[in-house]
């Protein structure tokens, strides 16, 4: 249907981008990196996405340079200065215990950092293992899998993460666990159903016709199909990451005093809502600003990765 | 009858805007139609679907379509409104598809979208609807038209779900059929079974009709006239008899490089494209 | 060099089970191109994968380079019997380049010099080494379906089984594939066994053929015999027929062959 004749280039493209663009890659990097720019152009085009992900990068940022942006020490307590509004000295006021809000807003940002690493590290991988193991073996596997996996789902995932926390005992690590346990399930889920979708595809015939192993082609036929779904649904998830961070935070289960985690934050700024409105408003407006940011981020991520559109 | 032919196509266009600049699928079609069939052969990417969907006004956006002349019946189809496409789409003009898989609503009852078809053009009740889809499913040889009323579109066979859209489509008594690959996913012995319903019924209503494929030899045995497609342009025209007399190189090179049953000759000739394919215009069709 | 005797395949329980292939004996020998033709549902393509050992499930006898085959097969003998499927956007994984595709049966066999095989295939079936970093995204459909056909032959196996391998391609494309592999087949001496719905397909690349209808297999005969039209069973004969275009006495002749 392209009829070259008729089709007009734009002219003037520097080098490299021929060089990313050929039809005729001469190695296995020029062909990976042509495909990142490529999916890189689409994502760029839509705003919203770029928006989230300079949110998601600013988090980074911030997280990464915190002592040097802050301006004062997160743990400082200053008592005459205690319950001060947002002005000059204190940008975002100070707390009941007269510590900066600001300075422990961009220190808090490290541990939000750190939760949602964790997570992303650890659930979808066990998800998408057992997934694909599930959905490609089938059989008394996959029954078994799934009932794990369905079991694991009934629990809401608050009151998961409270028993475990109640039975190892508070902090933020194990915070990051309880979430971690309780998230895997709709990753398995996810990869299951992708699986099942390409099990009977003739690429996957021709790979078992050359000799491989399950373990093969679970490992490099199945799950690159599956990653893209994943990564989407991930960071999606980041924000309901976050917020079951802050709601442990807030009952006092997850980061404990002093650390300023955003949770904690709001809880500890509970008492005094009505006329220091700013000790729980604050940490609950960088909650939204990052979830809105992964958010935007997921749905840009899935114009990019969507498999159909492949 | 009057000697106005059915359809008449002058330099259609079909457009495609793309980030790259603008796509030609059709890219200068012309021709015309009386009460005969006719074929438009083509390879994939010819625009032969596109020019077939084009006269119907079912391109997909964001195609643009444009025609110095596009008439059915004497009437401009290139201006008309949504409403009087409509109202042609169906009893004026008919489709039939590649696939009654997709083509069929897979929720109701065969019998019943039949019905419905013919309720749709005509006010009749819903009773004399039903009768009449008994009678189409009669026509198009089902042999036991009572059942098949009554069956979802998953309960019956590739040829017999062909057949029901071509029940479906023939209800109202349209004047011209565009028939897309109708026999391209069906066996052989099938295919032949519903090219004889299509022949039949279209030659008894005094129908015409545009077959779209690319099976050159089926189009060649079935139609009266062929049009060969290449890169959107029309670069043969002539009688469906006279195709082995066909003078322009990628009609011969199709042909040649086709293999036969009747030719013992092992390696077949492939076919090189002459970039000046993409530019000239067809020779002139010869006269009927 | 093949040889089936007996095969039986059904799929399905109970109320449902349906027989796909029903006691069908056939030989094939080496050197030799075999067409396999019928309609849908008559079972072609099943035999195929039974061969293939794709297929677990059927009863009878297969033996493959004179060494019978169990269902399920040891991984040397990929390394003799390999195929072609019939669908070149669906026979590559759209996320493996081309490279990739073709590394991965040498990587399974642990075979030396990968690069080496990897440019030969490529050069054998005709395309150059600017395709080897590419996408399947980024072929054509004929493209598609030579790299298929190189990943299949990487292996150097003799036997080549072939599902409809030209069915889904534009006409000019199925002739240079036809093509190709009659070279092929020239050059390695392959054995192989070509399943299509189309008599002159058959007919372009193989010697012998047998008519399959409903499971069973109805005629054996030779590409001559076919050519000038010495069916001896009426429902090849028909096939024949159907073939040869449209034709309104003849489509009225046509019978349901049980």
């Amino acid at each position: 249907m392209r009829d070259k004749a008729a089709v007009t280039m734009s002219d003037a493209s520097p080098p490299w981008r021929a060089w990313l663009t050929t039809d005729t890659p001469q190695s296995r990097l020029q062909a990976r990196l042509g495909r990142a720019w490529t999916g890189w152009r689409t994502f760029r085009r839509n705003r919203m996405a770029m928006a989230g992900l300079l949110i998601v990068l600013a988090l980074v940022v911030v997280a990464a340079l915190a002592p040097l942006l802050a301006p004062h020490h997160p743990y400082e307590q200053d008592l005459a200065n205690r319950l001060l509004a947002p002005g000059p000295g204190h940008w975002l006021g100070t707390d009941s215990f007269g510590r900066d809000i600001l300075s422990r807003l961009l220190y808090g940002a490290r541990l939000t950092l750190m939760i949602v690493a964790l997570v992303a590290v650890t659930a979808p991988v066990v998800g998408l293992l057992i997934g694909t193991v599930a959905g490609y073996l089938g059989g008394w596997t996959d029954a078994a899998l799934m009932r794990v996996t369905d079991i694991f789902l009934a629990f809401p995932k608050l009151i998961l993460a409270l028993a475990f926390v109640a039975a190892l005992g508070p902090g933020i690590e194990n915070a990051v666990i309880a979430i971690a346990i309780t998230s895997w399930p709709p990753y398995a889920r996810i990869a299951r159903a992708e699986t099942l979708t390409v099990r009977h595809a003739d690429f996957i015939s021709a790979a078992r016709l050359q000799g491989a192993s399950s373990l093969r082609i679970i490992l490099g036929h199945i799950m690159p199909l599956c990653v893209a779904s994943l990564v989407v649904r991930v960071t999606l998830d980041m924000a309901g990451v976050i917020l079951t961070a802050a709601g442990l935070g807030f009952l006092g289960l997850g980061a404990q005093p002093p650390l300023p985690e955003w949770g904690a934050m709001i809880a500890a700024g509970r008492q005094n809502v009505l006329e220091q409105w700013w000790v729980a408003a604050m940490p609950g407006f960088a909650i939204f600003i990052v979830s809105l940011g992964f958010n935007l981020l997921g749905d840009g991520l899935r114009d990019v990765l969507d498999p159909k559109g492949d | 009858m009057s000697d106005q032919p059915l359809l008449e196509v002058s330099n259609l266009r079909v457009a495609f805007p793309t980030r790259q600049g603008v796509a030609e699928a059709v890219r200068g079609v012309s021709f015309t139609l009386g009460r005969e069939k006719l074929g438009i052969v083509g390879e994939s990417g010819s625009g032969k679907s596109m020019t077939g969907r084009s006269i119907l006004r079912l391109v997909p956006p964001p195609g643009i379509v444009t025609a110095d002349r596009l008439a059915f019946r004497g009437e401009d189809l290139r201006d008309a409104s949504e409403k009087r496409l409509r109202a042609i789409r169906g009893s004026g003009i008919a489709m039939v598809m590649q696939d009654p898989k997709f083509s069929l609503n897979p929720v109701m009852t065969v019998g019943r979208q039949i019905a419905e078809a013919y309720r749709v053009h005509s006010k009749a009740s819903a009773r004399e609807a039903k009768r009449r889809a008994l009678e189409m499913l009669e026509a198009v040889r089902i042999r036991d038209p009572e059942r098949v009323y009554d069956r979802y579109p998953h309960e019956v066979s590739g040829g017999m779900g062909q057949r029901i859209m071509i029940a479906m489509m023939l209800i109202p008594n349209p004047d011209l059929l565009i028939a897309d690959e109708p026999t391209s996913a069906l066996d052989v012995t099938v295919q032949m079974q519903i090219l004889a319903i299509l022949d039949d019924l279209c030659g008894q209503r005094g129908m015409g009709m545009i077959f779209v494929s690319h099976d050159l030899n089926l189009v060649a045995s079935f139609c009266d006239r062929i049009l060969i497609m290449y890169a959107g342009r029309v670069v043969e025209s002539c009688p469906a008899s006279e195709l082995r007399d066909a003078r322009h190189p990628y009609t011969r090179g199709l042909l040649d490089s086709l293999p036969r049953l009747d030719d013992p000759r092992r390696d077949l000739p492939v076919l090189t494209r002459d970039p000046a394919w993409l530019t000239d215009d067809a020779p002139p069709e010869k006269a009927r | 060099m093949i040889r089936v005797e007996d095969l039986r395949v059904a799929f399905g329980q109970d109320a449902n089970r349906v027989t796909a292939v029903d006691g069908v004996s056939l030989s094939v020998r080496e050197g030799e191109c075999f067409g396999l033709v019928g309609e849908s549902g008559s079972g072609k393509s099943t035999v195929l994968r039974a061969v293939s050992g794709l297929n677990h499930d059927w009863t009878g006898r297969v033996s493959v380079a004179g060494a019978n085959q169990s269902p399920r097969r040891a991984k040397g003998f990929f390394k003799t019997c390999q195929m072609v499927f019939q669908d070149p956007y669906g026979s590559l994984h759209p996320r493996h380049s081309v490279d990739r595709i073709l590394a991965e049966p040498v990587a399974i066999h642990g075979l030396d010099d990968a690069d080496g095989r990897i440019d030969r295939a490529l050069r054998e079936v005709g395309l150059g080494p600017s395709f080897r970093f590419r996408y399947p995204h980024q072929l054509s459909g004929g493209q598609r379906q030579r790299v298929a056909i190189a990943r299949a032959l990487i292996l150097e196996p003799r036997v080549l089984l072939l599902d409809e391998p030209t069915s889904a391609l534009d006409v000019s494309v199925q002739a240079e594939i036809l093509n190709l592999l009659r070279r092929l087949r020239a050059a390695h001496g392959l054995t192989m066994v070509l399943v299509s719905h189309n008599l002159a397909v058959v007919a372009n690349l193989c010697d012998r053929l047998a008519v399959m209808n409903r499971g069973r297999l109805v005629e054996e005969l030779t590409v001559d015999a076919l050519r000038h039209g010495d069916a001896r069973q009426p429902y090849t004969q028909q096939l024949l027929r159907a073939s040869q275009g449209y034709d309104r006495a003849t489509a009225e002749s046509f019978r349901d062959f049980a």
